[in-house]
């Protein structure tokens, strides 16, 4: 469970340029989550992000995990990594080793774990992202595609074998396939290490269609907290924070303004399509 | 954070100083260097200590963000001082071992400080209230007489800009990536120096390759934009020599003056 209490960031503290990038943010996370963040560019949201990992201390405020408080200055740095793992946005630019088992095998190797724990996780954890180990282990990492470099950048940080998996927009700069891929990848590993899974993204559709509970962020303040259901239920206020609904429930709302009997909440394409098909009858 | 050095960096404001000509802030900081090593005693340091004053004033940039600035030289100027204070010969006042101080090496200590902390604020004033763009502009304004004898002003200038341009983005990679390897549980604060040289692989690999995808990107921009590299550009914001500059230009010859004058009379 990770329990964020009034945590607050700012940048340049004291500086003339200074800025609040996090106020007062609150929110509870249950395990076997899946949690989707929304929230415009600039909102606060990597920042949020940063701080789980503990890359970031907070002006103020706490951020406990499992009953670990890893904003506590006596908190070993390795064991906030090795309990949340963090992907960034655009992660195939980490890479650096000479081969795709090298580099998986930097994050385990950072841990002080034994050699063949090491290369037991890199097998499982290329496997995992979907790559064909033997086929990668040995190929440079620069000579993938940019959807398998994404993918072994990924199996590096679930070679840490995290309780938390973080990822900042994970499909940003995908084509269609590579970008519903990576997503089914995440989902899947979700469902097998049942473990809290955390993303940020500008598609609504992919929000409303994996997430359990959504979180939006603007302007460095928490502005909803709740199942997708919920928080897209909320049109007007989403699209005052340069927000929008998934396309489907857009469909369904404009039909609505329209005079459409339609009930409220369809957020997949296929209860849109079922209850305009219901409607029409 | 890495992004926190001021060093070098421009201080927006709208003062008198920041509208002066870049040709003509770039000309009298490289003269006021050049009264530095003029002045030979004490008293001579009070010319280019009230124009120092005076700009700083005039300026608005806080002193606070000054001194940030100083800190990271700060080691320079100790170094100086202690080579001076120790290695100058002359009259003992206190010995300890090997070490002597000597009156005169106070004084030249004292004296050398003062110079390089004048020298390290009037120079970064400079960076200070001039805009990257506005420096490069003047460098080349300054640099083009010497076209004619074959110097490349206008590309030494464009790969200044983008290099300055560039500072700061690098950085920010910098930033990213060292708290993505940090992520995966990188250490860079501990072990021996091996170590620690060793742990930079992971940052200066992806570093290196984003700074050559930053170069292919821009310079593709560039060429969608047709850019040709020294025909006759004009500017959308043309350099003008307007009144406050030939005032300023006029009292920093007085300044000149009385500097040299000093030294001569005194």
């Amino acid at each position: 469970m990770i329990e964020v209490r009034n945590l607050t960031h700012i940048y340049s503290e004291g500086l003339p340029h200074e800025s609040v990038a996090l106020d007062d943010v609150s929110f509870t996370i249950a395990d076997g989550n899946f949690v989707g963040i929304i929230g415009h560019t600039g909102s606060g949201k990597s920042t949020l992000l940063q701080h789980l990992n503990g890359l970031l201390k907070p002006s103020s405020g706490t951020i406990v995990i499992d009953g670990t408080d890893i904003t506590d200055s006596h908190t070993k740095m390795l064991d906030i990594r090795k309990k949340v793992g963090l992907v960034f946005q655009y992660p195939e630019y980490q890479l650096f080793e000479e081969t795709v088992a090298k580099d998986v095998a930097f994050g385990p190797g950072n841990l002080g774990l034994p050699q063949e724990e090491i290369d037991a996780r890199v097998r499982r954890s290329i496997e995992l992202v979907g790559l064909d180990y033997e086929a990668v282990k040995d190929v440079s990492p620069f000579e993938l595609s940019g959807g398998q470099k994404r993918r072994v950048a990924i199996a590096g940080v679930l070679a840490m074998e995290p309780e938390v998996l973080v990822l900042d927009e994970p499909t940003a700069g995908l084509n269609p396939k590579a970008h519903y891929d990576i997503l089914d990848m995440v989902q899947e590993i979700h469902e097998r290490e049942k473990n809290i899974t955390i993303f940020v993204s500008h598609n609504m559709n992919d929000i409303a269609r994996m997430s359990d509970q959504v979180l939006v962020i603007d302007k460095g303040r928490l502005a909803m907290d709740g199942t997708p259901q919920e928080v897209f239920a909320r049109e007007e206020e989403l699209k005052a924070m340069g927000l929008a609904l998934p396309d489907a429930a857009e469909i369904v709302s404009q039909l609505r303004k329209k005079g459409m009997e339609l009930p409220a909440g369809c957020l997949s394409v296929e209860e849109a399509a079922d209850a305009i098909a219901a409607a029409l009858k | 954070m890495i992004r926190d050095i001021t060093l070098g960096q421009f201080y927006p404001g709208n003062s008198v100083i920041h509208k002066l000509d870049p040709r003509v802030k770039i000309l009298a900081t490289l003269l006021y260097i050049v009264a530095l090593f003029v002045v030979k005693d004490f008293a001579g340091f009070i010319a280019p200590l009230v124009l120092l004053e005076a700009v700083i004033i005039m300026s608005k940039v806080p002193r606070k963000y000054i001194w940030r600035g100083l800190r990271p030289v700060l080691i320079i100027i100790a170094f100086t001082l202690a080579i001076n204070l120790f290695m100058v010969r002359g009259e003992i006042i206190w010995q300890l071992g090997v070490l002597h101080i000597t009156r005169e090496g106070v004084r030249t200590a004292a004296f050398m400080g003062i110079r390089l902390v004048l020298l390290i604020i009037g120079s970064s004033m400079l960076t200070l209230t001039t805009r990257p763009i506005g420096l490069t502009d003047g460098i080349e304004a300054l640099l083009s007489p010497f076209k004619k004898i074959g110097l490349p002003a206008h590309e030494l200038a464009m790969m200044m800009t983008i290099a300055l341009r560039f500072i700061p983005t690098l950085l920010e990679e910098t930033d990213k990536i060292i708290k993505a390897q940090q992520a995966r549980g990188a250490d860079f604060e501990s072990g021996n120096l091996f170590r620690r040289a060793k742990a930079l692989v992971p940052i200066l690999v992806p570093l290196f390759i984003s700074a050559f995808r930053i170069a292919q990107d821009l310079a593709m921009a560039m060429e969608a934009r047709c850019y040709g590299g020294n025909v006759k550009r004009t500017r959308m914001n043309a350099m003008k020599f307007a009144r406050r500059d030939l005032i300023a230009a006029i009292l920093f010859c007085a300044f000149l003056a009385i500097v040299v004058a000093q030294r001569v009379l005194g």
